[in-house]
């Protein structure tokens, strides 16, 4: 059985190059948006905006700036962050999403029907549907070439390291020696993702931010879709016994007839 | 800022929005049905019957406006086998999706066999082989028919609301009572399609009373749990400032509270049932697009 394998993003050495986007785009043969028309998003460089569908990289362009000297870029290359408890695969009717035997989690697209509950479920909105195939899709972390003993495209591609690609504990003790080599630097810096004890049972593709989480898209408690069955379930059956009663009393015939015999109501029309 | 404005929305529109309007009433009138065919009198016959047909129309309908809203529709079996396994059962009882499809499923078998048997009843079925299945469907089996069908129906009015629940986006994971809310707007509204469908197939006066005296108590649910969901969501409350927001407001208005003056004052049933209608449509439209137009102030915000 192989070890788990994930990505750690080192956001500090992202230069925005966006050349993990390309090479994901061509290995996986992802569609073009708007039929290959570009589209500027008129308000950064970051033209891709999001993650879906066709995108299954996104180079996040984050612009701190209070004025013309005072300000920094933040850089992250963003994808699927293959869960260890995934909302995603929770929720999947069809059985279309899978946890392989590498520990990632991917979308079987001959399996798949569309009905989007993924989208819905993954906390970090990273699925969407691909117009091509009409099927939910996101990263699969190159599963096909895993299979064959080959590093994902994006890492592969990646000029300066800052996607690094390999076992998931190997990957944990090198981001920490990162955290603190940067914190003896005086750099504010912290793990997302990388304490299995904490969200989602840690992910596999985890990140080192130098900010909020907030500020990179990312939720601060990202939680499973399931939570709320319980408590909505049991509502839902609380307000059922409610309008059960309600509607036995209201509508049995008896009533009705006691109504009628004391000479009023409805019932006697 | 919750945790849910980071997530994306499933693009689930109208197709989805009429569904949970037609699942909601066909649930309502199944249940309403139900209880009539156990406790009510011979002259509530025709409620009974219009109950099943409308949970049967309903339930056929449902299953078409969700294979149609799904991106590859010739694969909606995905969802009940396991499609490299075939017959093998696909089913997760945690997943509220996969517990839906099979409900609806169920729930459209056994409103049918109502709904044939009703029309049995009435000698209105010509074709030879559905006159023996309604035929079958008489007294006791009818009766136990008829219960499954109302118990499935109150599912079928609520599991959607559960289902946006066990989501991640704004407002419907941000609050455990939706489902609550479905199934007290789906009953109200079962029982103000069966007042005005009813009469056409020989409903009383009084059956007609009686389940507007029944729907004037389920707005009062149905308010008491809007008020409990809007407090559940009050932490988000920004996103209500909308036009969604405002179309929400205008369908408590038409469809709870101008009913319930409508009965308090005695009007005409009809007038307070549509408007119920109305509400109930309004309800679904209104909590559905206000979260999925969330995504478009994510981007637009460079989130």
């Amino acid at each position: 059985m192989p070890e788990p394998m994930g990505f750690f993003t080192d956001t500090t050495v992202c230069i925005g190059c966006k050349a993990c986007e390309v090479a994901c785009k061509e290995w996986n043969q992802l569609p073009a948006e708007n039929g290959g028309v570009g589209e500027l998003s008129g308000d950064s460089y970051d033209n891709t905006r999001k993650l879906d569908g066709i995108h299954w990289r996104h180079v996040r362009f984050i612009e701190q700036f209070k004025g013309p000297y005072d300000g920094r870029w933040l850089m992250m290359s963003d994808v699927c962050k293959h869960c260890v408890q995934a909302g995603c695969l929770e929720v999947c009717p069809t059985g279309a999403i899978i946890r392989t035997e590498f520990d990632t989690v991917v979308i079987q697209s001959d399996v798949c029907n569309g009905c989007r509950a993924c989208i819905a479920a993954c906390p970090f909105g990273v699925i969407d549907v691909n117009p091509v195939s009409g099927t939910a899709q996101k990263c699969t972390l190159c599963y096909d070439r895993l299979k064959v003993g080959l590093e994902p495209a994006c890492s592969k591609a990646c000029p300066t390291d800052s996607i690094q690609f390999g076992s998931i504990a190997e990957l944990r003790t090198r981001a920490r020696k990162r955290v603190d080599q940067l914190t003896a630097q005086g750099v504010k810096a912290e793990l997302y993702g990388a304490d299995p004890d904490k969200a989602l049972g840690g992910l596999n593709s985890f990140y080192l931010l130098v900010d909020e989480p907030e500020v990179y898209g990312l939720p601060r408690h990202p939680q499973l879709p399931s939570r709320n069955l319980t408590k909505s379930a049991t509502f839902s059956a609380a307000s059922a016994a409610v309008l059960g009663v309600l509607a036995l009393v209201g509508l049995r015939k008896r009533r009705m007839d006691e109504q009628s015999r004391g000479g009023g109501g409805a019932g006697n029309v | 800022m919750s945790d849910t404005f980071f997530s994306a929305a499933p693009h689930w529109t109208w197709w989805i929005i009429l569904y949970f309007f037609v699942g909601g009433i066909a649930g309502g009138a199944a249940l309403l049905a139900t209880v009539l065919d156990g406790f009510g009198g011979p002259e509530d016959r025709p409620v009974v019957r219009s109950g099943y047909n409308v949970a049967a129309v309903g339930a056929i309908l449902s299953g078409a406006l969700l294979t149609i809203d799904l991106g590859r529709p010739l694969r909606f079996w995905h969802m009940l086998f396991q499609s490299a396994n075939f017959p093998t059962i696909m089913f997760k009882g945690w997943s509220p999706i996969s517990f839906g499809a099979w409900g609806l499923l169920l729930f459209g078998l056994f409103s049918v066999l109502a709904a044939l048997g009703g029309m049995a009843e009435e000698g209105r079925l010509r074709n030879p082989a559905l006159r023996a299945v309604g035929g079958v469907v008489q007294g006791g089996l009818a009766k136990l028919v008829g219960a499954l069908a109302g118990l499935l129906g109150v599912f079928i009015a609520g599991y959607t609301g559960v289902l946006l629940s066990v989501t991640n986006r704004p407002i419907w994971a941000d609050s455990p009572w939706l489902g609550a809310l479905f199934i007290a707007s789906g009953v109200s509204a079962g029982a103000a399609t069966l007042i005005l469908l009813a009469p056409w197939r020989g409903a009383t006066e009084a059956s007609l009373a009686r389940l507007s005296a029944f729907d004037t108590k389920a707005l009062v649910v149905e308010l008491v749990v809007f008020v409990l969901f809007i407090a559940s969501v009050w932490p988000i409350r920004q996103v209500w400032v909308s036009f969604w927001g405002l179309l929400l407001l205008v369908g408590v208005g038409l469809g709870i509270l101008t009913p319930l003056r409508l009965h308090a004052t005695g009007r005409p049933m009809a007038s307070a049932a549509k408007l119920v209608l109305l509400g109930g449509f309004l309800l679904r439209l209104a909590t559905i697009f206000a979260s999925e137009g969330i995504e478009h102030y994510r981007v637009a915000a460079g989130m």
